[in-house]
Parts: structure tokens; sequence; C-alpha cells
């Protein structure tokens, strides 16, 4: 990284202590839950990897794969920029010290808390969801603390007006405040078991408003807000426009909240709900694009950099993930199309698309920024940098196009109908014979995606070490 | 913040100096939609349309269901038919919202590794799910599903399915006092009813067993739901005519 240039020097006012902590833990969770990612994808294409133990079968490990990436990375990676840039954006220190690490270390536990529960097969099964109601308390607890941090921290600010990303920040907070215990409302049976206080399709459109806004304001809102942050930054370029960043912000953390039906289209959730799922769906395309537009025009001028430094290339594979999979994600919200994508790996693939083109990538990007201007040390393998952006890269590719291939031909052949008016594929396991060769090519995608995530901690702990080149101060020019 | 200085005055400019309002604001934003999508949920006129004649899960279908859920069947299976002539045709009666009354919490699934398993009730015998749990690939070559032998060897505690019902009951699932102090007989009474059935296929094995309960679970899937849809069309079906 000897592109370092424009940062705000760390004044000691600020608590860089916890940035590193989430750092730290956002780059271990990374390779812990991609690696189970690609055991359970091993698992599909060859069943005896689930070993025959309970605790290591497929069904108990997906949840496990999905609350690791998106709560344990996905979650660390948010605290891990929010904590840098909010003291930076607000010229304050954290509000209070000791809040930050009830809420670094209650995160952490919370994160081998559900690594323990979720093999045991204690699960309350709603996806994104399913960490038993003693987990659940204790995550409301810690969401707690941290927004009383964060409030605290905006209300001791020493700037007049909020910065764009503190808005998508603040969406962040309140938002799954609301969404986690709106959904996880449950009656314990036992220590470990509880029954939600809904019943059948009123608790599927609970827990799908709550897992697609999940998607949105766990994956999406946060890591905007860390774009309209680090991109400018990384960049050395203004956010193109304040505008559309305001018009696109309410009409998204408006538009994202109706979307949830879309996961249950023909089913036997009430067909109004159905429709408002599918319209506010094509509608949210709109924002989604404002943001990608203004991200990307912000590198107006400044593309010349995305040839030489790393992190620039992370960010606009990023972006452009992003804009390309909310494209997607409202085209798989027409009721036909999802008539065909519904219960398929197409589904998969988009997840993915989303997950490790946009929130991957621009994870890394901000990790490769951070590092030298955190730990005031130069990356002990900076070719690494670009290996690990190519892996990821053609990584994703494999992983999106294997799925959308898969999701296609089990879709067309599920519906298939022959000239006799009966089913063209009547054997399931036929057409389950017929994806292997597609979940071997998504192994081998997610693989090379997670041998990038380990050469970045490779790199990181190597720059720790000896090898790494202290990068003094004045490299780090202030802005 | 260089990039938002000099913006010019306005409404949102000032809104960005008053973190309260925009906090409450933000709120707002994201409350609407919510509420206007589930409150209706809980109306008779626009909530999940009502069938009768599904009842509620016995105490070992219950249990049943809960291995069902610990070992994430819904990862993989749904159960959800669509209603649609393909789906018709591989699975059987599309599912309607009325079948779900007493699913808590519901198990639709979001993804068909393997088949829609809500219309699975009475398609293979209960051997066949005996075998298909220990050996998935000794009813279904090329399956990709993992075995599950320890539910032919771990046992259900009936004090544990007893605080599973007592918990439904609470959340106004109709079950009586007279139910929650007979959970041990009635566990004991189906149970030995599958293990009979099984015996005449040549299996052997106790009433207490976990398969036992899921069989009794994959077995009452969607049988309700398919005798009063049969039911409910027959009653209309005079009118029709008419």
């Amino acid at each position: 990284m000897t592109s370092v240039s424009a940062a705000t020097a760390a004044s000691p006012a600020y608590d860089d202590d916890i940035v590193k902590l989430f750092f730290t833990a956002t780059v271990t969770w990374a390779v812990v839950g991609m690696l189970v990612g690609a055991i359970i994808a091993l698992q599909i294409a060859w069943w005896p990897a689930n070993l025959g133990l309970p605790w290591t079968t497929f069904g108990r490990l997906r949840p496990l794969h999905t609350n690791a990436v998106i709560f344990a990375f996905g979650g660390n990676i948010c605290f891990t920029g929010i904590y840098y840039s909010m003291q930076r954006l607000l010229k304050t220190r954290m509000w209070n010290d000791t809040l930050s690490r009830i809420h670094f270390w209650g995160w952490q536990l919370i994160i081998v808390a559900a690594a323990v529960t979720l093999p045991l097969g204690m699960t309350q099964a709603k996806e994104y969801a399913e960490l038993i109601w003693p987990i659940d308390v204790a995550i409301t607890l810690v969401w707690v603390v941290f927004a009383v941090n964060f409030f605290g921290t905006i209300a001791v600010r020493k700037v007049g007006h909020l910065y764009v990303a503190i808005w998508f920040y603040m969406s962040f907070v309140l938002t799954i405040a609301v969404l986690h215990i709106v959904n996880s409302l449950a009656l314990p049976a036992t220590l470990t078991r509880s029954y939600p206080v809904y019943a059948g399709l009123t608790d599927a459109l609970v827990q799908w408003w709550y897992g697609h806004n999940a998607v949105g304001f766990f994956l999406t809102t946060p890591f905007l807000g860390l774009m309209y942050y680090f991109l400018p930054r990384a960049a050395e370029r203004p956010v193109y426009s304040y505008r559309l960043s305001i018009i696109h912000f309410w009409a998204l953390v408006f538009l994202y909240i109706w979307a949830g039906p879309h996961h249950l289209l023909y089913s036997a959730l009430p067909e109004w709900a159905q429709t408002l799922g599918m319209v506010f769906s094509l509608m949210l395309l709109a924002p989604s694009w404002g943001g990608m537009l203004n991200g990307l025009l912000t590198l107006k001028g400044a593309w010349g950099r995305l040839q030489k430094d790393p992190v620039i290339k992370f960010m606009v594979v990023a972006v452009s993930f992003y804009g390309m999979s909310t494209f997607e994600g409202p085209m798989m919200s027409i009721r036909s199309v999802n008539a065909l994508s519904h219960y398929t790996n197409w589904t998969i693939g988009h997840v993915h698309s989303g997950a490790l083109g946009w929130v991957g990538m621009i994870s890394f990007g901000i990790l490769y920024w951070l590092y030298p201007r955190l730990y005031r040390r130069g990356l002990a393998l900076p070719g690494w940098v670009t290996t690990h952006f190519w892996l990821a890269t053609i990584g994703i590719v494999l992983y999106t196009v294997s799925m959308w291939a898969a999701g296609l031909t089990e879709g067309l052949e599920w519906r298939a109908i022959g000239a006799d008016g009966q089913l063209k594929y009547p054997s399931f396991l036929d057409i389950v014979a017929q994806l292997q060769p597609f979940y071997w090519l998504r192994l081998l995608g997610g693989t090379m995606y997670l041998v990038g995530a380990i050469m970045m901690a490779i790199n990181f702990i190597r720059s720790a070490g000896a090898r790494g080149v202290p990068v003094a101060e004045p490299a780090l020019a202030a802005r | 913040m260089a990039q938002t200085d000099g913006q010019p005055e306005g409404f949102h400019r000032r809104l960005e100096g008053k973190g309260a309002l925009f906090a409450i604001l933000c709120t707002v934003a994201i409350s609407i939609g919510g509420l206007v999508e589930i409150i209706p949920m809980f109306s008779a006129a626009t909530g999940p349309e009502h069938l009768e004649g599904v009842t509620p899960y016995t105490p070992l279908e219950l249990a049943g269901r809960d291995i069902y859920i610990r070992e994430g069947c819904y990862t993989c299976h749904s159960q959800m038919v669509r209603p649609t002539r393909a789906e018709f045709l591989r699975y059987g009666e599309w599912s309607r919202a009325g079948e779900y009354a007493y699913d808590r919490p519901f198990q639709l699934g979001s993804r068909r590794l393997g088949p829609d398993v809500h219309r699975v009730g009475g398609k293979y015998p209960d051997a066949w799910h005996y075998e298909h749990m220990r050996n998935p690939r000794s009813t279904s070559p090329g399956s990709v599903m993992p075995p599950y032998p320890w539910l032919h060897e771990d046992r259900l505690d009936p004090a544990d399915v007893r605080a599973s019902v007592v918990a439904m009951k609470r959340l106004g699932v109709p079950y009586t006092d007279a139910d929650v102090e007979g959970v041990p007989a009635q566990l004991r009474q189906q149970g030995t009813e599958i293990v009979a059935r099984l015996k005449s296929a040549g299996i052997t094995t106790d009433p207490d067993h976990e398969i036992i309960a899921l069989i009794a679970y994959l077995q009452r899937l969607g049988r309700d739901g398919r005798a009063a849809i049969a039911a409910r069309e027959a009653a209309a079906a005079p009118r029709a005519a008419r």
C-alpha cells in the first residue's frame, strides 16, 4: 500500500483501539464464516461431507454460515467502519468507551454462543433469526448499548451537520432494533426453545419483513454509509451529488421496508400483501441505483487510480455488483419471474452476488484502506492484495454463473409439462443429479473467494510482525 | 466534512443539524411499510384465510415438528405447494393459508434442494420414512440428503414435549388441561400405533424413539388441509351446480 495519502490523521482524541478490535474480529469471522460456506457447498455436492454426525449436518451448519457471514463478518465490518468514521465525521471521541467495549465483547460473545448453539440444533428456524431466545435477549441488550453510545456521540458532536454516512448508520441502528424485536417476539417453552407469537402466514410475513430488511438495513444501508465515507477518501474526490444522496436515502429507507412479501409470491399469503411486496420491490430499483450512481460518479476524474490502487478496484467492483444485484432483485420480484426462480439456486446466486460482490468487496476495500492508517504500518505483502482481488472477482463470477445455470435448469425442469399434459421430468432426483457439475463449480468459485480472504488475513498477520513497514505519520497526510 | 460544506441552506440542510428530529423522521419512514403490511394480517377480513377442519398437532406430531426444526429440514425442503399445474402434478393440492393455523414457527421454507413436503403425509408408508431417515439413498437413489441415524437411537423426553404443549396452549392453540396432563399417555398411544405398523413391515423399534415422532409429523403434513379442502369443495359443489 504505497498509495497511502489522504486521511484524517488519527488524533489522540479518537478511540482507535475499539476500531482495531472490530477490525481483528472482522477478519477472523470473515474467514470462519466463508469456510463454513465452503463446507456446506461441499456437502451439497458430496453428501458424505455431512460426516454422519448431528452437529455437522447441512441443516445445522447452513444457519451457522448465514449468521456468521451476516452478523459476525458483516456486523463487525460495519462496526469497524462506523467507529472509525463516526468519530472523524463528528470530530469527537465516542461518547462512552465502556459502552464501546461492552458492545464489542457482547457482540463477540453472541457470535460464539451462536457457533455453539446452532450446531447443537438449538434454533428458532426463522432464516437469519435462528438464534434461540436467550441470545435474542442478549442481542437486544447489546444493541441498546450500541444505540445509546451512537446517539450519545451524535449528541456531543463538534460539527453542526450530520454527513450522509451518518444518516445511513442511523437507519441501520434504528431499523435493526425494530426488526429484531418485532420478529423475535416468542414465548419460551424451555431455556432453549420458544414459539413465535405469530402463527402460519402471519409468522411468515413478519419473518420476511424481517428477513428482507436484514438484507436492506444490515447489508445495505450501513454499507452505503461506509461507501459514502470510505469511497470519497480512497478516491480523494468529493461525493458526486449531495442532492442525489438526500433523495436516494429517504426513498431507500421508506421503500425497502415494504419489499418483504416478495419472498412469499405464489404462497398462500393474502394476494394484496404479495402485490405490495412486488410493486415496492420494483420501485426499490430507483433509489438503489441512485446510490450506485452516486458511488460510481464520485470516481469521475479518478478513474486512472483504478489501474494502480487495489482499494479502488475492490470498491468499484463492489458498487458495480450492488447495482447488478439491485437490478436482479426487483426483476426476481416480478411474479412471473419469481414463479421460475423461487426455491431454486438462482436465489442463492442472487444473494451471493450481493453478499460476495457488494458486501464482501467493499469490506475488503475498507480493510485494506484502513490497515496502514490504523496500525501505522504498510502491508508486508502488497502484491497479494491484487491477487486477492482477482481471486475474489473470478470466484464471484464462477459462483453466480453456476448458480444461475443450476437455478434455470431446475426451475425449468420442475415445471416442464409434455404434450401429454404430464410432467416432463417427474423424477425430482433426476433433476438433482443434473445439478452436480454446477455444485462443484460453485464450490470452486466459493473456495477461490475464501482463499482470497485467507490471503488477506495472512497479509495482516505478517504485517503486524517484523515484515510490516512502519508508515510515518506525515505519509498519511491529513485532509 | 468538505463534501457537504457549502451546501445550500434548505429544509434538509437544517434537518442535518438536528440529530433527534432526523432520527424520529427516519423511524417514521421505516415504520410505515411494516405497519401497513403486518396489522391487516390480524384482521379476519384481510388476514390469512381460515380453513375449517384443520386441527392442532398431537403431542407426538408436535415433538416431531420440533425435531424437523432442530435438524434444519427447512433449509432444503419447502412446505408450500404453489398453485400451478406443474406443482399440482408433482406434489398435489396447492397449499392454503388456513392449513398453517397452528404452525409456530411457519416452515414454508425458501429452497428446494429436496422436494416440497407439504403433501408428503400419507404418500409413503411409515417404514419408508424410517429407512429414508437412516439412509436416504436406500429409498431414493441419487439423493444428496444426509443420513440421520441418531433419530433411531435418541429418545423423547415426555416432560420436554409437555413443555411445548403448555407453551402452545398459552399462545392460544386450543389444547385443554386434559390434553396437557395426557401428554405422556398420548405420546405412548400414537407411538405404539406407528411401532405396530413398522413391525408389520419387519422393523422393530420403540415408541419413544425420536424417529417415531418425526414419522408422526411427516405423515400428518398436509392431510388435514387436503380433507378440509375436499370437504369445502364438496359443500360448494351443489351450489355451483344450481
